[in-house]
């Protein structure tokens, strides 16, 4: 059965890109359904309403999003049921290569990303009429927008449910290239284009990478199918070969530093309910690949593996993280704090992974938790975020931070709602990042318990890196809120801003905002649903992490940690009922209003207030060696003397350090190359006889 | 009958952290040769601000109204987490220290928005600066906590303690280097000279005094109380976790009043030593206040790896 919603999810994404690319064709439709309904007239004239010229665009679009959020809650339902159950449900579809049929199957694993998977689909299609609505009058296709927007969803799914290498990478690059098609979807801008060709040139070499990854495990073993690489015993060599591998084509799809540099380009550029998948599932799914893979396919786990994993992942959290301080631009800042979060996650695996090989299984288990519920908890607030900067995009058409301002004012619920998503990233109690983040700090301090000194050193380590992390992030994301929507407005487009008059755009990000709460509060459950399903990967359940009741979650022990979210809000709530009760609705004394303090001057306005970029100088200042910020500013200076300094104009820019000391000497060598390469077209015709000539012969020596 | 203790302690928390300020006071003026006021003169501001009628600029939205709220309940229910004069009450077991430190952090959120919500420089100013001193200021403390919860393989407070207490005086360099990174984020975080100077009003040198530039009456009321309370827990946890002894273990009249007399005891040296600081020091200049904090967030990770090498490796073997 919960295969069965599965399909019916990839069904309904399918059916609805191809629905996006017939949709266009209103006439014939119209003909098409009046010969298949021919004998049902009543039927007939509801349906021309519908196909009438006024109604037919808004009904096509919606329709798209419905089918699209169905995909997404029959895959909220096939996750969940699969979830509750445990059970693994495998299938073969008739589809493929002859002598290799796709094979299927839903675990709980898998079941748990469609979960993951579900949730923003189902936020995104409440948002995406509202949001699409001015592409129409432009210039963009909404049959390109649309087709490929199924096709992606449809990409992920089979992603999840794939169980053999073959239907895996075809699935994966059906995700890959569908997804390149809605990055360059605005394709007039130069960047956008630069971006969407930077994205799929990386996906190509990950794609390789695990294409190669499965091959060394499938050289050794009896086949493609996963069934057959579990069994497969590699040598810790090759399985080293292999895991790298994976880590390499997985990581670069996930954004590990330095493998980063496409995903602030691309993420960006595209559509902002794209936006919202592609950091809020897309990576998600990568990050699939990689657990799948190497605590699933790989039999045998090794701690080196963890160590490479916990230092990579320590550097991609902190990096992403000052790097999105620095970004004027909303999106890309969310795109680099995605870095950082999944920098995060790959930490917890990196610890995982380290706990498992050392024997700590308990450990391991708790630390795969960690990863998984982080996992979730991005998906809710990234995509919520992201939801959030496209309606500002859409209301007022800016994109950088430094001419926004005072948006409470003009948008009060999106204000409210976009709140909930700052706090939850900043890891804030009684918010859900705060529950993932506590989880492993709670893993990363049983080092104390292994046998090797440089693990034991290396973990708290990382756990150092972890609190500078989030504690930046904290600042990153203050910063965004407080300078995006506080203050006063800093141009005359936002200082007009109105809330999106299309309800969805509100209720989706709503939705995920209430899932942040509701996750934050009432964590256990759902964190004794990913233990079930680490116990499947692992072999070891936590016992004890609702020792003393629903209420508490207890990780490890009740005495070693314990966390009771619902009586923490509970106690803020009281308390600050309380002194409000007692404090605010003093009679006669209700608060003037007047002017803000001005130093006795007067005449404060927008543009004496902190921008985005002097709220972060500071940072850049003091991570200075990280940075390379190239800053520059001009004086104009009059007077008879040049002393009096008319106008200053300060300019900063942070460029990526992997695109400047990876990507473009990379690129640069591939030039040279293939210049060099290219010197063997002459374009004289003897030259290319004597090839000809020189093939044939290397060709007869070869048979004879 | 527990759950009334910890209602109580929490309560005798809020009442006695303006009786620390204070005292701070106090012991200040004397060392500086001035005539000092009144312990209870932080009480009578308080009252004063009280009966005030409150302004609010005319770009404020509801978050300059709701944050002295939030910031003042955010930090009660950090005191309550924090065991004063008896351990292993139950308000200790619905958060560890970590939690502690998230509550820190939500209640400075939201005081660095409201310093951002007016949209005037100082607000700004002084958001951008707490925002970078907390962001290198937290993670040393989180340090200086986890080694003790290495230690003690526990990140719950009253078990901390109990373990401390339990292996009695012990000299360990983990804990001395953990005691003086969490001072020297104690001096940052409460905003005490050389870091921040709680009595200017020089516009350019104030961090904590510009985001609260804005605010008046009751508002500023709870604002200062709450950061009254935040100086008295950093007190209290380098109190009660590196020198316990003292500390109510049984929920009996003399074993409480032996608790309270001893917390108080141990607050006022340590308000002492604040102060001695605060008088030998001068103001540091901003970008020197990163060294400050690198050299807390050295001290707490070399405690740290010092429990790994010199201490747990001892256990093992």
């Amino acid at each position: 059965m919960p295969l069965f919603f599965a399909y019916l999810s990839v069904t309904a994404a399918l059916i609805s890109a191809l629905a996006a690319s017939v949709g266009n064709r209103r006439i014939e439709l119209q003909r098409l359904f009046h010969l298949l309904l021919q004998r049902w007239p009543e039927t007939l004239s509801r349906l021309d309403v519908v196909f009438s010229e006024k109604h037919y665009a808004k009904k096509h679009r919606d329709s798209l999003f419905v089918l699209l959020g169905l995909s997404g809650l029959f895959a909220l339902l096939a996750g969940v049921w699969i979830l509750a159950g445990t059970a693994t449900i495998t299938d073969t579809l008739p589809l493929g290569l002859p002598w290799l049929h796709w094979h299927v199957r839903l675990d709980p694993l898998s079941g748990f990303f469609f979960c993951v998977l579900g949730l923003p689909l189902i936020a995104v299609s409440l948002y995406g009429p509202g949001y699409i609505r001015e592409f129409e009058r432009g210039k963009h296709s909404l049959t390109v927008l649309g087709l490929f927007t199924g096709l992606f969803v449809a990409g992920m799914e089979l992603v999840l449910l794939a169980d053999d290498a073959f239907f895996f990478m075809i699935a994966w690059e059906l995700m890959s290239v569908a997804s390149y098609f809605l990055v360059v979807f605005q394709h007039e801008h130069a960047a956008n284009r630069k971006a969407g060709f930077l994205y799929l040139l990386m996906a190509v070499i990950g794609a390789i990478s695990i294409i190669l990854a499965f091959g060394v495990i499938a050289g050794f073993g009896g086949g493609l199918t996963f069934d057959a690489m579990r069994d497969t015993g590699l040598s810790p060599a090759w399985a080293s070969i292999a895991f790298v591998l994976a880590l390499i084509g997985f990581g670069m799809k996930a954004g590990l530093v330095p493998l980063h540099a496409w995903l602030p380009e691309a993420h960006p550029v595209a559509p902002s309910h794209i936006s919202a998948l592609m950091s809020g599932v897309m990576l998600k799914i990568a990050i699939y690949g990689f657990i799948r893979f190497s605590f699933d396919l790989l039999d045998q786990i090794h701690w080196q593996w963890g160590v490479v994993v916990l230092i990579i992942g320590s550097a991609t959290a902190l990096l992403g993280i000052l790097y999105a301080l620095q970004q004027p631009n909303l999106k890309r800042l969310l795109a680099y704090s995605s870095v950082e979060n999944v920098g995060i996650i790959f930490m917890a695996l990196g610890l995982a992974l380290i706990f498992l090989s050392t024997g700590q299984k308990e450990l391991g288990s708790l630390g795969l938790v960690a990863a998984l519920l982080h996992c979730l908890n991005h998906a809710l607030f990234k995509s919520l975020l992201f939801l959030g900067a496209g309606a500002i995009l859409h209301q007022t058409h800016e994109h950088s931070l430094e001419n926004m301002g005072g948006l409470i004012h003009r948008m009060p619920k999106l204000s409210a709602i976009f709140l909930v998503g700052t706090l939850s990233i900043a890891a804030l109690p009684p918010l859900n990042g705060f529950v993932s983040e506590w989880l492993i700090f709670q893993t990363a301090l049983q080092a104390g318990g292994l046998e090797s000194g440089v693990l034991r050193s290396l973990i708290p380590t990382a756990s150092a890196m972890l609190a500078l992390t989030s504690a930046l992030a904290a600042t990153c994301f203050v910063k965004l809120y407080g300078v995006a929507f506080l203050g006063l407005p800093r141009s005359q487009h936002v200082a007009h801003a109105r809330e999106a008059h299309h309800q969805g755009m509100l209720y989706g990000p709503a939705l995920l905002a209430g899932c942040c709460i509701l996750f934050g509060v009432f964590p256990t459950p759902l964190i004794n649903a990913i233990a079930g399903l680490t116990e499947q990967l692992t072999g070891f359940a936590l016992p004890n992490i609702s020792a003393l009741g629903w209420l508490w979650l207890t990780p490890i022990s009740p005495e070693t940690a314990a966390y009771a979210p619902p009586l923490v809000l509970l106690g803020a709530v009281a308390v600050g009922w309380l002194c409000y009760y007692w404090l605010y609705q003093r009679k006669g004394m209700e608060p003037r209003r007047a002017e803000p303090w001005d130093c006795g001057f007067g005449g404060l306005n927008a543009r004496m207030q902190y921008t985005s970029g002097s709220f972060s100088m500071p940072i850049r200042r003091i991570f200075s060696p990280i940075f390379n910020a190239r800053e520059t500013l001009e004086e104009h200076k009059s007077g008879p003397a040049k002393t009096r300094v008319t106008s200053l104009r300060y300019q900063f820019n942070v460029p990526d350090l992997a695109l400047l000391m990876l990507y473009e000497p990379a690129g640069h060598t591939v030039l040279r190359f293939a210049r060099w390469a290219g010197g063997m077209q002459t374009g004289n015709i003897r030259t290319y006889l004597a090839y000809s000539f020189f093939t044939l012969i290397f060709l007869l020596w070869v048979i004879s | 009958m527990a759950w009334l203790l910890a209602i109580l302690e929490t309560l005798l928390f809020i009442a006695t952290a303006p009786l620390l300020a204070g005292w701070i006071k106090l012991v200040k003026c004397r060392l500086q040769n001035r005539k000092a006021p009144s312990v209870l003169q932080p009480y009578r501001d308080l009252r004063k601000l009280y009966v005030k009628q409150p302004i609010i600029p005319h770009s404020a939205s509801w978050i300059f109204r709701y944050a002295p709220y939030i910031v003042f309940s955010a930090t009660v229910l950090a005191a309550a987490f924090v065991p004063l004069v008896a351990v292993n009450l139950p308000t200790s077991r619905i958060a560890d220290v970590i939690v502690l430190v998230g509550f820190f952090a939500l209640a400075r959120t939201f005081l660095v928005l409201a310093g951002m919500d007016i949209g005037t420089a100082f607000g700004g100013m002084g958001s951008s600066r707490e925002m970078t001193i907390s962001s290198l200021a937290e993670p040393a403390m989180l340090m200086a906590v986890f080694t003790l919860a290495m230690s003690a393989h526990t990140t719950d407070l009253s078990q901390a303690i109990n373990y401390v207490l339990n292996t009695g005086l012990v000299l360990r360099p983990s804990f001395v280097f953990a005691l003086g990174g969490l001072m020297l984020v104690t001096v940052a975080e409460t905003g005490r000279i050389p870091v921040d100077n709680p009595a200017t009003h020089l516009e350019l040198t104030m961090i904590h005094e510009a985001m609260i530039l804005e605010y008046s009456g009751r508002w500023l009321a709870l604002i200062e109380w709450a950061s009254q309370i935040k100086l008295m827990l950093y007190g209290v946890l380098i109190a009660n976790i590196f020198f316990p002894w003292g500390i109510a273990q049984e929920l009996s009249l003399s074993a409480l009043g032996l608790g309270v007399a001893m917390i108080a005891l141990k607050l006022a040296v340590l308000g002492v030593i604040l102060v001695l600081s605060e008088v030998l020091f001068a103001k540091m200049r901003i970008f020197r206040v990163q060294d400050y904090l690198s050299f807390a967030y050295l001290l707490s990770v070399l405690g740290m790896l010092s429990h790994i090498i010199l201490e747990a490796a001892r256990v093992h073997h």
